[in-house]
This record gives C-alpha cells, structure tokens and sequence, in this order.
C-alpha cells in the first residue's frame, strides 16, 4: 500500500483498572488491574466471556472509556495524547456508517477531519477501496451494501489515515460464519499490507486463534487476563491453517485457559459445538 | 430523431407509474364530490346545514377577486409565522442539544407551555400590537409553530447511536464537528416530519387568529366569520376551500424539499425503489 512509512505503535497498559459508577454507591468492578503489552506490527486478541469487560478494555485504549486507575500509553504516549494525535483508527461492531454519505464520503471523514483537500482525498479513497476491494462501490450508499461490505467501508475509513493502530471491537460478531471467515482472511492480508498494529475483541475462540499473534484469554467480571497464549502458526496464513493440528491445539489451549478463568462456560455455546465440528 | 423511441417510452412509463400513484386519490375525490352533491339534493339537506358543491364553486366563482387576494394575504401571514417560528424551534433545539443542563432545566416549562391552548390569546396578542396589523397572526401562526418543530429537532439531535459519537471521538472531534458532521444530518429526518406538522398549525394559525379581528380585504378567517353570521354559508364555504387547497399545497411543498433533501433517508428511499 502506498500509504507511507507506519509509525511504530504499541499499548501498554499498566495496573489498569475500572469501576463503574452503581447503586449503592459500591458501583460494579468492571475491570481488576491490568497489564498488557503490545509489540509494534502485532495482531493482538482479547478474548473472554460476554461482559468480561473486553469492550472496556479497549475503550480504555481509545480514550473513549477513563480508567478508574492505572496508566495507559499508546505508542508511547498517554491515551489521552494518542487520541488527540488520531494515532488509532477504530472498528465497532456496528460499521456506524452514515446512511447520509456514500461509501466514499464515508471512507472520507477521518480524512475531512484532517483537513486534508478533496483531490488527496479522492486518491485515498480509491486506495483504500481497493484494498478493502470495494472499486466501484464509492457513490452506494452504505444502505444499498450487504453486512459484510459494509464493515469492509469501515475498515477501509478506520485505515484511510494511515494509523499506527487498529482497535477492533467484535467487527466481524454481526456477520454470517461465511461472512467472518472471508473476512478474517481479507483481515490479515490489510494487516500485512499496512503493517499496522491491531487490538481485536472477539469471543470466538477460532478467529482469535487463526488471526492473532496472541490471544489474551480474559476472565468473567471483573475482567482480568488469566494468560497470554503466543499464536505461532506460521504466516501468511490460509484456508488450511484452519485444518492444521497446530490451529487445534492452540483452539484447545486457549479454550483451557478460558475454563480456568471460569469463562468457557459462558462463551456462546455455538462456538464451542463449531469447534467440535471442525475438528 | 433516433432518441425518440428511447426516450418515450420511459416519459410514457413514469405518467403511467404517477396514474397509478394517484389515480385511486382522484377518483375517491371525484366520487365524493358527486356523492355530496347527490345526497344533498336527494335528501333535500337544508343550504346552512351543507350547501351543494356546486353552489359552493358559484360562490367561489363570484368572490374570486376577493377570494384570492385575501387568501394569499392570509398564506402569507401562515409562511411568516412557520418560518420565525420554525427559525427560532431550530435555534433553540440546537442550544438546549449542546447544553445539556440547559435543556434540563427549561424542556418542562416548554412542555407545560405547549399544554396552554395558544390560540386563546388571539385576541390579546391583536390588542398589543393593533387588530389591522398582520404582526399578531403571524405570532400566533409562529407559536404554534415552535414547539413541534423545536422537540422533533431536538430529539433527532439527541438520539444519536452511541458509536456514532465514539468514532467522532476517536477523530479528536470537538461540538462543533460533531453537529456538523453527525448530529445535524441525523437530525433532519425528524426536523422536516416536525415542519410538516407545522406547515398545518400555521395555516390554522392563521385563519383562525384573524376570527378575532383584522382588515377585511385581507382577512380569510374575518369572512368566513361574518358570512356565516350573515347565514351565506356557501360563501364561507368557498373561504374554507381556498384555505384548505392552500394548507395543502403548503404540505406538499414542504413534502417536495424533504424528498430533495432526504434521498439517503429510507422513508424516501422506499418512494424511489419502486
């Protein structure tokens, strides 16, 4: 992609933790004390049970969620630096796309926001649908997409700016099985492109495992990381990665790590049976 | 010449697709005229009950001068009062949208004072300013006005996705981009279905302001008053009609630039897919 030299990113969070305001006063202990460290150019996972707290987490990240306490640097700065710097681009699980702009303009706000001119513009977007392969599609507008291309846009507008980083929350949990997969496999050849760093939430254990180069396995409310497991399936990965004994057993580690977390049990159960399955 | 064949048949299709539309609303229209005219004359209902359609078009036909003068006088006032009206509902929304403590504190006493029946104070507003001057029909035309254009606006600026406002964060956005760029465009939806409510309210505004008192050369509502009183009911019938065909034409208007200005939105997308 020729959208320049990335600069190195990396998040690392130190005793971080988050308390949310309750009933009672007591308020409800959303996350316990937190470190994490993510390398430049990693993909990193955060799986664990439904409200475990790994959407906070990453807002937290972002800047969008204050932490109770602890500190947070984003590419060696604080969060708060980070965000003001637009050092990250985000991806809900919504594509929050809005219906109002066609697929370019969409792809285009960030870069509105940065002031950039409408001819620098219009190259980018076309960049960027091409690496989302979107060509064709800039005048739809996001109504006239499927699921599937419509987080495509919102990959290629959190993208469009070139940042360092890439937060991902659950971007794919709204999308058919098919869907994800092609999807997952269109992720990592971005993330090889760009050479970004991404931070993705998931609570599928085999797409954290296929696209990660660490899965941090996170416990039930309050959320904590219950361990760290290293990916080393070799890369570029592929359709067949998924059919390799080393995927397995690294499906089965972490979904060990999930149970001692006492998180297995509230992963969706649908994901486990498609584990079997693929076995 | 080789572009004919080409462009008919589509000029044909669409007139055929807008019959389609609107054939059954002509027809019921057609069909309820004559059914007026035939039930009052066969059942020989009494002209100050309800004239015959026929005798209202004769009406019509004879204060035509009058009709039209005063009827768009009137218009006008209804157009002033929707536009300050409308001007200041969307100010204010904008205000109580970015203040939110603000809007608080002051959202009950707008309410409770949408509650007042706004027309009774007709005449009080006809004694500050003068019963001959337009200025207090189109206050009163304005008032009604503002509170549903004001809280439709609000609400489509406020019932913004959460996301929505967390990617504007992730950009640095400060208030103002994120009016501009989110909250403003998803406001719109609501604030043209409040100016189609309001389009109403000021035509009724309007009229019935100038009951209690106005020019007589200008005044729709004056006349229906007085030839109702004098028992000249299909002449007050033809003022009704004129004001009725002109708060539609003002509907439809405002129907037109939502259509222009909302082709993203699904209630207009819908009308185009067809």
């Amino acid at each position: 992609m020729s959208a320049g030299p990335v600069r190195p990113a990396a998040v690392s969070l130190r005793g971080v933790s988050k308390r949310f305001a309750g009933r009672g006063g007591e308020g409800v202990s959303a996350l316990s004390p937190i470190d994490l460290d993510v390398g430049p150019g990693e993909f990193v996972s955060l799986i664990g049970p439904s409200g475990c707290g790994k959407s906070t987490l990453l807002r937290v990240v972002g800047d969008l969620v204050a932490p109770t306490g602890g500190s947070v640097q984003v590419n060696g700065k604080p969060a708060h630096q980070a965000r003001r710097d637009r050092d990250y681009g985000i991806v809900f699980q919504d594509p929050v796309l809005y219906d109002w702009r066609t697929v370019a303009r969409n792809i285009a706000l960030p870069l509105e926001m940065l002031g950039w001119d409408r001819q620098r513009r219009a190259g980018r977007v076309q960049e960027m649908l091409e690496l989302v392969e979107l060509t064709g599609f800039e005048g739809h507008h996001p109504w006239q997409l499927s699921g599937g291309m419509q987080q495509r846009v919102s990959i290629a507008r959190a993208l469009s700016f070139s940042p360092a980083l890439l937060l991902m929350d659950e971007p794919f949990g709204a999308l058919d099985e098919m869907t994800r997969e092609r999807l997952n496999g269109e992720l990592l050849r971005i993330w090889q492109q760009s050479g970004c760093t991404i931070v993705f939430v998931t609570h599928s254990i085999s797409e954290a495992v296929f696209l990660s180069t660490t899965v941090a396995v996170m416990s039930a409310r309050p959320g904590r990381i219950v361990g760290v497991v290293d990916i080393d399936l070799p890369q570029p990965r592929t359709v067949d990665t998924r059919e390799e004994p080393r995927f397995f057993e690294l499906v089965t580690e972490v979904r060990e790590r999930l149970r001692k977390g006492g998180g297995a049990e509230a992963l969706a159960e649908e994901e486990l049976l498609l584990v079997e399955e693929e076995r | 010449m080789s572009l004919q064949p080409v462009v008919f048949p589509g000029r044909l299709h669409r007139a055929g697709r807008r019959a389609r539309d609107w054939g059954p609303a002509v027809v019921v229209l057609v069909a309820g005229i004559v059914a007026w005219q035939g039930l009052v004359t066969a059942l020989d209902i009494q002209r100050f009950l309800l004239p015959k359609p026929t005798e209202i078009a004769t009406a019509l036909r004879e204060n035509w001068t009058f009709l039209r003068y005063a009827a768009l006088y009137t218009f006008g006032e209804a157009v002033a009062g929707f536009v300050v009206g409308s001007a200041i509902a969307i100010a204010t929304a904008l205000v109580l949208a970015r203040w939110r403590p603000l809007g608080r504190a002051l959202l009950p006493y707008a309410i409770a004072a949408n509650a007042i029946p706004i027309i009774a104070f007709a005449p009080i507003f006809n004694n500050w300013f003068s019963l001959v001057s337009p200025i207090p029909k189109i206050a009163i035309a304005a008032v009604l006005v503002f509170f549903p254009v004001m809280i439709n606006t609000l609400r489509g600026l406020t019932s913004v996705h959460p996301s929505s406002i967390e990617l504007m964060r992730s950009y640095a956005a400060g208030q103002a981009a994120t009016f501009r760029r989110v909250r403003i465009p998803n406001s719109l939806p609501f604030l043209f279905s409040g100016l189609k409510v309001a389009s109403v309210l000021a035509m009724i505004g309007a009229v019935v302001s100038q009951y209690f008192g106005g020019l007589r050369t200008t005044s729709l509502g004056l006349f229906i008053k007085e030839r109702a009183v004098l028992a000249r009911f299909p002449e007050a019938w033809a003022a009704i009609v004129v004001a009725s065909v002109l708060g539609v034409a003002f509907y439809l208007a405002i129907v037109l630039v939502e259509r222009s200005a909302l082709r993203w939105h699904p209630s207009v997308r819908s009308v185009r897919a067809e």
